[in-house]
């Protein structure tokens, strides 16, 4: 039971050096990592990755797997098959189904589901509240006893701060990530994009950046006052950006993530109203695009995370103001962010990968994101100089409101290997 | 028909005047076209005034007005212009369609144009769904109201009763007074208005005043008297009163003490101003009656022009839609 | 393909003399200029039209009623032509009920226009009688129209163009013949 991944540039080792080498993986683990020909013995798979590099393979902490409740628009399987053709080995899902992940029978279920399905690895999200409701806590505990890594009512914030405080201040004792979604929803309420010289022109109605800052400072004072972590979700404005970056120089353990579309797209992209581009947080403007960017290469945003939010074609093709909030985006998202980030010479390939496997897999104490000799083979194999752009036929999510189709994309995943096997193959 | 009599050296130019499907917004226009339509519209005054209030020109044509908002007036105006053109008019409402039964937008649409409808009519509540039908379907879209985003034939009728009154529209001061936020006559007006070089400044209670407006090539301003002093036109617009309830201003009472137009108001402004009002007026409320009324109002000109603007609109986009050379 | 100018069958003054004779025709034929109107058909047979009335008034001493007709939205080829054509004014300022109507355009050809032209008259009234004046009749009718005064006839084929120029409009006042040459 070995698998050679010969021919192609790896990255390894803590340090993420980048060099030509052959891989062998034994069983679960990486056997060795050694230059080529000095592979001996007789292999069950051989990868030539001649012409492509082997990374990490990526961890997706903020992903919506619809199942249970809106299998119409994702289920585990499709969702786990999107994630690996994007070179995925391992995601969170989120708590907001139906019904939703507030006890650790539903937990189980999800898990079940996972190991049935056997693509990637799933680390579930539970909710901070029962019921998303934001009023009473979840029972926490049993959630991180089910096997949550962190908790969040994602979709919508804690609104009322008392609650929040007390379930930082619970979670803190279960070692588990409080993950926020910013939004001042008395501010926000009614609108369907940025607020701005666009929505004014479009007659939308607008969500002001001040709506998620003000949930961001809030957090903080929060974090501050329970003496806890706090981890800022899909971070789309110049204004979250600052804060957060003055909370982690007072010392705080406040962090962040942020999504391909916060770094490449504007609210401009809504100006023909089409609904693919309607995403709460809103696309912001250039000058966040820009914040976005700096965040992320200053270290004040730790982690890329796609933010998956599959529906329907015929729930969004309502008009822009009844069409659900999302895009997905496991299958793009190594691609987007390499061109945007990579390409653009804002970031090498080591200091991308970090963003997409280990630091985001260290937030919730998780063992991805390092290839090297003894360790977990998750791996990523993929063509840096491929060109493509994405068509709704190429998509395997069940749902296919991209907001990257037709974008061309540089860098498509050849191979995904989650545990030493493989799960995906393009070859 | 005589080719001659087209093909003229010094004549006016013939041919490709009209390349539009739809109608969706006045931005999508050029001064150029905005002006064909102002003059066809002048053309069309005349044949309101006949005894025979109706030409050929749309005979056999089939018109949908599809209005997913209550729109009396609006409605009205262009089944009067479709049926002063000779076309079949068929009236659905939100009540008569299949909206109320969960049928989507582009459903209901597709529905219509499988009747082999030549034109839809389509006022909505959202910004957008004119374009959303327009992209789907074959036969032409004209807005009639989206949402908070344009009424561009309500942007036309105004511009033509300013130009009737005024001889021009290049280089007039304009005021807007109101609630810009969520007018989509606003914003039709201010794209017209700007495209023909009138100078525009919005005026209104700063929470219905929309972020990032003046990227749309206005002025403005929170001070009635100031722009009452300047302005050769006067666009009021109607208050929702529902709107109060979302705590954009603190009553009825005081928006009409601060920016509803009185003759007390009134005092220093240019002695041929033209007020305006896309109606129904609240009256009392935008304006006091006896402005309504008076010798400044062209309200009722308005109306009238309404249905010459529609009347072009309809022949230019209905009359030929026809691909052979 | 290159338009080019076959012949130019009136100028200026041939041109003057028909309309005097027209308008001779017209007071003969309608005993005196009683109940008479003038109409012309936008735009040229408009102009035509004044100048028959300049005539008449000379002679009679009484200015008929003129009216200006944009046919335009009584066209039968709207609906399949590509794109809809300007649209003139119609001016008809006095009551077509009882009238002796005379209906002037500049050149006579398939009869598509006049009959716009019949069509858009009888929604403003009932007129006592319609006649034609054309200055310009090039046959190849497709209706069943004929003009009562015509100031020169003038075979044609099917290839050329027939321009009548007026100086309200053109550079001068003529009849020009044109026609389109064959790339073979």
């Amino acid at each position: 039971m070995a698998l050679l991944i010969k021919g192609g540039r790896v990255l390894h080792g803590k340090k993420y050096a980048l060099e030509k080498l052959d891989v062998v993986v034994e069983g679960t683990r990486i056997k060795t990592i050694a230059s080529g020909g000095s592979q001996k013995g007789t292999f069950e798979t051989v990868i030539d990755a001649t012409g492509c590099v082997v990374v990490p393979g990526l961890f997706d902490i903020h992903v919506h797997l619809r199942e249970p409740g809106r299998e119409d628009a994702e289920t585990i399987a499709t969702g786990t098959r999107a994630a690996v053709k994007g070179g995925v080995v391992a995601l969170s899902s989120m708590p907001n189904t139906k019904p939703v992940i507030d006890n650790g029978g539903m937990v189980e279920f999800i898990l079940s589901q996972v190991e049935e399905v056997g693509l990637c690895n799933v680390h579930p999200f539970g909710a901070i509240t029962k019921g998303l409701l934001g009023e009473e806590m979840a029972e926490i505990g049993e959630l991180a006893e089910a096997g949550c890594v962190g908790i969040t009512d994602d979709g919508r914030p804690v609104m009322n701060s008392v609650i929040l405080r007390r379930s930082l201040e619970y979670a803190k004792h279960f070692n588990i990530l409080v993950m926020e979604h910013c939004e001042d929803i008395n501010l926000s309420e009614g609108g369907v994009m940025n607020e701005g010289a666009t929505s004014t022109r479009l007659g939308l109605k607008g969500i002001p950046s001040a709506s998620e800052a003000i949930l961001v400072a809030r957090d903080i004072h929060l974090a501050r006052l329970a003496g806890t972590g706090i981890h800022i979700a899909h971070v789309s404005c110049a204004e979250s950006v600052e804060l957060i970056r003055q909370a982690r120089r007072e010392g705080l353990d406040v962090t962040a993530h942020t999504c391909p579309h916060y770094f490449s797209l504007t609210e401009e992209n809504c100006a023909d109203f089409d609904t693919r581009f309607k995403i709460n947080p809103p696309l912001r403007t250039r000058r966040d695009v820009e914040a976005v960017i700096a965040g992320l290469k200053d270290g004040t945003i730790q982690a890329i995370a796609s933010d998956h939010a599959p529906h329907p074609g015929y729930e969004k093709e309502k008009d822009f103001n009844n069409a659900p909030f999302g895009t997905i985006g496991l299958e793009t998202l190594f691609s987007v962010s390499y061109t945007y980030l990579v390409e653009k010479g804002h970031l090498s390939l080591g200091e991308l990968i970090k963003l997409l496997s280990f630091n985001p897999a260290q937030l919730v104490k998780l063992d991805y994101g390092v290839l090297e000799e003894g360790g977990s083979a998750h791996i990523a194999v993929i063509d840096l100089n491929a060109e493509y752009s994405l068509s709704p036929e190429d998509i395997v999510s069940k749902s296919k409101n991209s907001v990257f189709l037709g974008v061309p994309l540089k860098g498509a995943v050849r191979a995904t290997i989650v545990d030493g096997k493989v799960v995906y193959s393009a070859f | 028909m005589t080719k001659e009599t087209s093909k003229k050296k010094n004549g006016t130019q013939e041919g490709r005047i009209w390349a539009h499907k739809d109608l969706l917004a006045l931005k999508d226009l050029s001064a150029r076209e905005i002006e064909l339509i102002l003059d066809t519209a002048e053309s069309f005054k005349e044949v309101s005034q006949r005894s025979i209030k109706k030409v050929p020109a749309l005979r056999g044509k089939t018109i949908v007005n599809l209005f997913f908002e209550p729109s009396t007036r609006t409605r009205t105006s262009f089944e009067l212009a479709a049926k002063r053109l000779s076309a079949d008019t068929i009236n659905i409402s939100k009540s008569t369609s299949a909206a109320v039964k969960g049928e989507s937008l582009l459903d209901t649409a597709k529905n219509i144009e499988a009747m082999n409808v030549d034109a839809i009519i389509i006022r909505h509540e959202a910004a957008g769904a004119p374009k959303i039908l327009a992209d789907a379907i074959a036969p032409a879209v004209i807005n009639a109201g989206d949402g908070a985003h344009e009424h561009p034939t309500q942007g036309l009728l105004d511009l033509l009763t300013i130009r009737q009154k005024k001889g021009r529209i290049q280089g007039l001061e304009v005021g807007i007074v109101g609630d810009i936020l969520h007018s989509r006559v606003a914003r039709s007006d201010i794209w017209g208005l700007t495209k023909l070089g009138a100078k525009v400044t919005v005026c209104g209670p700063p929470p219905l005043i929309p972020a990032g407006i003046e990227e749309m090539g206005v002025k403005v301003t929170y001070d009635l008297s100031e722009i009452i002093r300047r302005v050769d036109v006067l666009i009021t617009l109607r208050i929702q009163l529902e709107r109060q309830k979302g705590s954009y201003f603190p009553s009825i009472r005081e928006y009409a003490r601060f920016f509803g137009i009185d003759n007390e108001k009134l005092q220093g402004a240019k002695p041929d101003i033209l007020i305006m009002h896309p109606g129904p007026i609240n009256r009392g409320v935008e304006l006091s009656p006896d402005i309504a009324d008076g010798k400044y109002s062209v309200i009722l000109e308005q109306v009238a022009n309404g249905v010459a603007a529609r009347m072009a609109v309809l022949y230019l986009i209905v009359g030929a839609q026809s691909e052979e050379e | 393909m290159n338009i080019t100018v076959k012949a130019k069958p009136m100028d200026e003054e041939a041109i003057r003399r028909a309309i005097l004779r027209i308008a001779h025709e017209i007071l003969e034929r309608n005993k005196g200029s009683q109940d008479l109107a003038i109409i012309g058909i936008q735009r040229r047979g408009v102009i035509l039209a004044e100048r028959i009335r300049e005539v008449i008034k000379d002679i009679e001493s009484t200015e008929l009623p003129l009216g200006a007709l944009d046919i335009t939205l009584y066209r039968d080829d709207l609906t399949t032509i590509a794109y809809s054509p300007l649209v003139h004014r119609t001016e008809m300022e006095f009551d077509v009920n009882e009238k002796r109507i005379i209906l002037v355009d500049d050149v006579l050809y398939t009869g598509r226009t006049v009959r716009c032209a019949l069509d858009e008259i009888i929604d403003f009234g009932r007129p006592a009688c319609i006649q034609l004046a054309a200055l310009i009749d090039r046959g190849h009718r497709e209706l069943p129209i004929r003009a009562d005064y015509v100031g020169k006839n003038m075979p044609t084929s099917a290839s050329e163009f027939v321009e009548v120029h007026l100086k309200e409009l053109d550079d001068a006042d003529e009849v020009v013949v044109l026609e389109r040459e064959r790339n073979d």
